[in-house]
């Protein structure tokens, strides 16, 4: 499956970052890119500094080192919404969406940057406004049709199972139309057919719309499967990058998730 | 009435061109294709098939849910006089070998990726399968096969085709007549392989505007359709009545979305077998359960009072001013909402066949104001052949013949029909031909059953199936195992029931408890449980099916016929019957003989006197892998009662 893709030019550079929280090292050194269209897997131990690393990423930690570079432009450190903007779009850990909301508005929440008119004419709902807000149901109902979620529509999201809610996550980060979908622990915590699912949805992002997809993961077996390219982390430092199969092969990622023999 | 499927689609597109015809939703809005482009789409589709070869007299699949484009299909086949086969859509892909070779067909339309895969896997089984194209082309992008391409591909062939011989296609139409097969539907059958039962435009028009005429249907009808189109039921529904009354067939976002789809559209003309109804009235159980104590305690007393008066105003009886006033009441508060939830507000009439209705889920609808009757038909009969009037409804029996429909019994009980609906042959099959139309015409139904005083038809059984208890205290009774299984699972606990008995001494049961239900039960005590398996093997889950055999057992003691087919033992099996295993037909009947051979041991332990029983079965998922279940069964004995004809 991953042969029929085509790895474009490199568009995302990340170069010798170093994060620290106080005296502890979250991040030292660390570098590595992604290409366009690929699916860029970031793996390690717990601890390792994978989210600390897509926190860099998207802007919400500073690193104290290093750089990022995105299309050219390099960049010290990131601002959330500048992120945003550039075509970066994520979905998280633990879940941030709005439980009290239905899976429309939660997933239109994600084309609030798309939206161009102030408050005062939404609150009117007339004209440039309500033109506004059919074109962008159209398209957050393709996200619907795209995820196979159409039977939730109305349902608020807090009473959905997980492996949904991840699901309405996705389709949110989805609705901002990205460029670079960046995706922490997406199949944390499902069942094996919730996975197989999210799995067949993350290829078919990525073939479909031709998203560049950068993702941490815990499960081993997903990421050998689905993703090009795979950074390794421990302890904060990169221990392995490459395709999978040499990441596989390499003994210092072996020791670090299997333990080394004293 | 002397036409053709196609020509009854172009009739409407001319006298009503701008009138809906179909609806589907999309992007969580309702898409109207209105007759006049239907008309057109079914034209190209037509001149795009011919241009790929398709001839008269030709079979031609069709596989997916109910879509506008696999109705155009359809269609477009008819019109060139080749012959529709439509497959259920959730067989595996080997049980399409069979059907595909035994009407040698080469082209196929298909719904989706889903089915594409499956006819891709059928290639070498079925060499002559050269051409095949998808409704929906999502995820078949990469896919590089020969023969393989979109209907959007074939509709454009079509146009080029219909521009270059313009008036092919009306010729084409014109050919056709009424005594030609229009289509054919194969049998799920309990044994063997499946039979094709082959229609013509006439048994199927007949047969649509007999019951047309019955229920008054006009072109103003709401239907939602979401069976599955190779059941003839829903063809007959969707198809054949909609193109004989011209009213609008809605076809449902995706499976998922049913419950939703109904209520938005809110059908007048509604057609389900018993357990949708029954799935619907869990739901609302369930539902009501967690409520608030006032919600309840409405809820209560307005189901009481339609208990009281619902069925008797449904039979349009006089009630006194009193039970019109709380009536009344209870309308306003909870039978008007609930039909409304349920999306039943608009019915008119509604019906229900292929299997028994159990009394009390019958009479639930019927009590809250829902025109819900019962009909009976086959495959064979294009459905109809007897129907409940309005205000003639009874929950134990099927209803009075129909126009044009003769009904005798023969000697051993076997219900016989003569009808002009009848099937014309089973495809390349005339020993089964024979065995079921005899010379004078008539059609031997396999079922056994009697018309009561008032005219009605009552099926207690499958004649083939009804057997006699052989030895012990029982000695020569009647055994109904059909007649058993269906009161058995007319508790909500109970899914499926398989009963033994014939030429044995007494009647054994396996049982399979219905996971929600019971899964509900068990939270509502605080019993934990693992799984289904654990579930099932729990002593308080046998205790409380043991009371429903219990309670089937004193009910069936009061019927002197059948007083002999009390149950004397069960056993709760650990795994669903499915249909992947074999064990149901795709339209969820038990295979008894299968189930029998393949839990011989079981049946051994039943009958042995056992307690319990060790057993491992290999199970198929959904994904074609297998695996295995393995549990120790505990069997249990149940009470029985003296008849009461004895002890009297």
């Amino acid at each position: 499956m991953s042969s029929a893709r085509k790895s474009g030019e490199v568009i995302l550079e990340v170069k010798n970052i170093s994060l620290a929280f106080g005296g502890v090292k979250a991040l030292t050194d660390i570098s590595f890119d992604v290409r366009e269209h690929e699916i860029r897997a970031i793996i390690g131990p717990n601890g390792a500094g994978k989210s600390s690393m897509l926190n860099c990423i998207n802007g919400v930690y500073q690193p104290q080192q290093g750089t990022i570079t995105f299309r050219g432009q390099t960049f010290q450190h990131m601002n959330s919404r500048q992120v945003a903007e550039m075509g970066f779009a994520r979905t998280f850990q633990n879940l941030a969406l709005f439980k009290g909301m239905n899976v429309i508005d939660n997933i239109m929440s994600g084309r609030n940057l798309k939206m161009k008119t102030n408050i005062f004419q939404q609150a009117i709902h007339f004209g440039a406004a309500r033109r506004e807000e059919v074109a962008n149901r159209e398209f957050v109902e393709h996200i619907i049709d795209f995820l196979e979620i159409q039977a939730f529509r109305k349902t608020p999201v807090g009473r959905l199972p997980y492996g949904l809610q991840k699901r309405v996550d996705l389709g949110r980060a989805l609705a901002m139309e990205p460029q670079v979908l960046l995706l922490d622990e997406p199949m944390a915590g499902m069942n094996v057919e919730e996975k197989q699912d999210m799995c067949r949805f993350v290829l078919d992002v990525n073939d479909e719309f031709g998203t560049t997809i950068v993702l941490i993961e815990h499960d081993m077996g997903v990421v050998m499967d689905i993703s090009d390219r795979v950074v390794v982390l421990d302890y904060g430092k990169k221990i392995g990058d490459g395709s999978p199969q040499e990441v596989r092969a390499n003994p210092d990622v072996i020791s670090a998730y299997l333990g080394t023999a004293h | 009435m002397q036409t053709t499927f196609p020509r009854l689609m172009l009739d409407h597109a001319q006298r009503r061109p701008g009138a809906a015809a179909l609806r589907e939703k999309e992007y969580g809005i309702w898409q109207t294709v209105t007759w006049q482009q239907l008309a057109t789409l079914v034209r190209q589709l037509a001149c795009g098939l011919a241009e790929a070869g398709l001839q008269r007299g030709q079979h031609m699949v069709v596989i997916g849910e109910n879509r506008p484009r696999l109705y155009a299909s359809m269609l477009a086949i008819q019109s060139l006089g080749a012959v529709p086969v439509p497959l259920y859509q959730d067989a595996v892909a080997g049980e399409f070998v069979f059907p595909i070779n035994n009407a040698e067909v080469a082209f196929a339309v298909v719904e989706d990726q889903e089915q594409v895969d499956k006819m891709l896997e059928l290639r070498e089984q079925c060499p002559q399968l050269g051409r095949v194209w998808y409704d929906d082309p999502r995820g078949l992008r990469h896919y590089n096969e020969p023969g393989l391409a979109s209907l959007d591909a074939l509709i454009e062939a079509g146009r080029a085709y219909d521009a270059a011989h313009p008036g092919f296609y009306d010729a084409e139409v014109a050919k056709a007549r009424p005594d030609d097969v229009a289509a054919m539907f194969f049998t799920s059958g309990t044994t063997g392989n499946p039979k094709g039962v082959v229609h013509t435009h006439f048994t199927l028009l007949d047969r649509a505007n007999a019951g047309k005429t019955f229920d008054k249907l006009t072109e103003n009808e709401e239907v939602l359709a979401y069976m599955p189109p190779a059941w003839i039921g829903q063809n007959i529904f969707s198809y054949a009545q909609w193109l004989a009354c011209g009213y609008i067939v809605n076809c449902p976002e995706s499976a998922a979305t049913v419950t939703i789809d109904l209520k938005e559209i809110g059908p007048t003309y509604y057609f389900a077998p018993p357990r949708i109804f029954e799935g619907l009235l869990t739901s609302v159980t369930i539902r009501m359960e967690d409520a608030s104590a006032i919600k309840k305690w409405l809820y209560k007393t307005c189901m009481a009072v339609a208990r009281r008066v619902g069925p008797a105003r449904m039979d349009g009886k006089p009630a006194s001013l009193i039970d019109r006033i709380q009536y009344r009441l209870g309308d306003w508060f909870i039978f008007g909402p609930l039909r409304n939830t349920l999306g039943f507000s608009r019915v008119r009439v509604a019906y229900t066949a292929g299997e028994a209705i159990g009394p009390d889920l019958f009479t639930f609808y019927r009590s809250i104001g829902i025109n819900l009757k019962q009909l009976y038909g086959s495959t064979e009969t294009a459905v109809f052949v007897c129907l409940q009037p309005d205000h003639e409804v009874k929950a134990d029996t099927v209803g009075v013949p129909i126009d044009g429909v003769e009904i005798k019994l023969a000697d051993s009980g076997e219900i016989l029909v003569k009808s002009p609906g009848l099937l014309k042959e089973y495809y390349k099959n005339p020993t089964a031909t024979a065995e079921v139309l005899d010379a004078g015409g008539w059609y031997h139904t396999g079922d056994a059953g009697f018309i009561d005083a008032g005219g009605h038809l009552k099926i207690i059984d499958r004649a083939k199936d009804v057997g006699r208890i052989v030895g012990g205290p029982n000695d020569g009774a009647m055994f109904a195992p059909k007649y058993v299984e269906n009161k058995l699972k007319f508790f909500p606990y109970i899914k499926e029931a398989v009963a033994f008995g014939d030429r044995r001494e007494k009647v054994c049961a396996f049982i399979n408890i219905d996971f929600d239900a019971i899964g509900n039960w068990a939270e509502k005590r605080n019993l934990p449980y693992a799984g289904y398996t654990d579930l099932a093997q729990k002593p308080e889950v046998y205790e409380l099916v043991r009371e429903c055999v219990e309670q089937v057992n004193a009910d069936l003691s009061q019927d002197d016929k059948l007083a002999g087919s009390q149950v004397s033992r069960f056993l709760i099996l650990h795994k669903e019957l499915d249909a992947d295993d074999g064990e149901l037909t795709r339209t969820r009947k038990v295979r008894r003989g299968y189930i029998g051979e393949k839990y011989q041991v079981l049946v051994d332990a039943l009958y042995g006197g056992r307690t319990e029983q060790f057993i491992e079965t290999a199970v198929k998922f959904e994904d074609g892998r297998s695996g295995s279940v393995s549990a120790t069964l505990k069997i249990v004995d149940v009470k029985t009662f003296p008849a009461m004809k004895r002890a009297a």
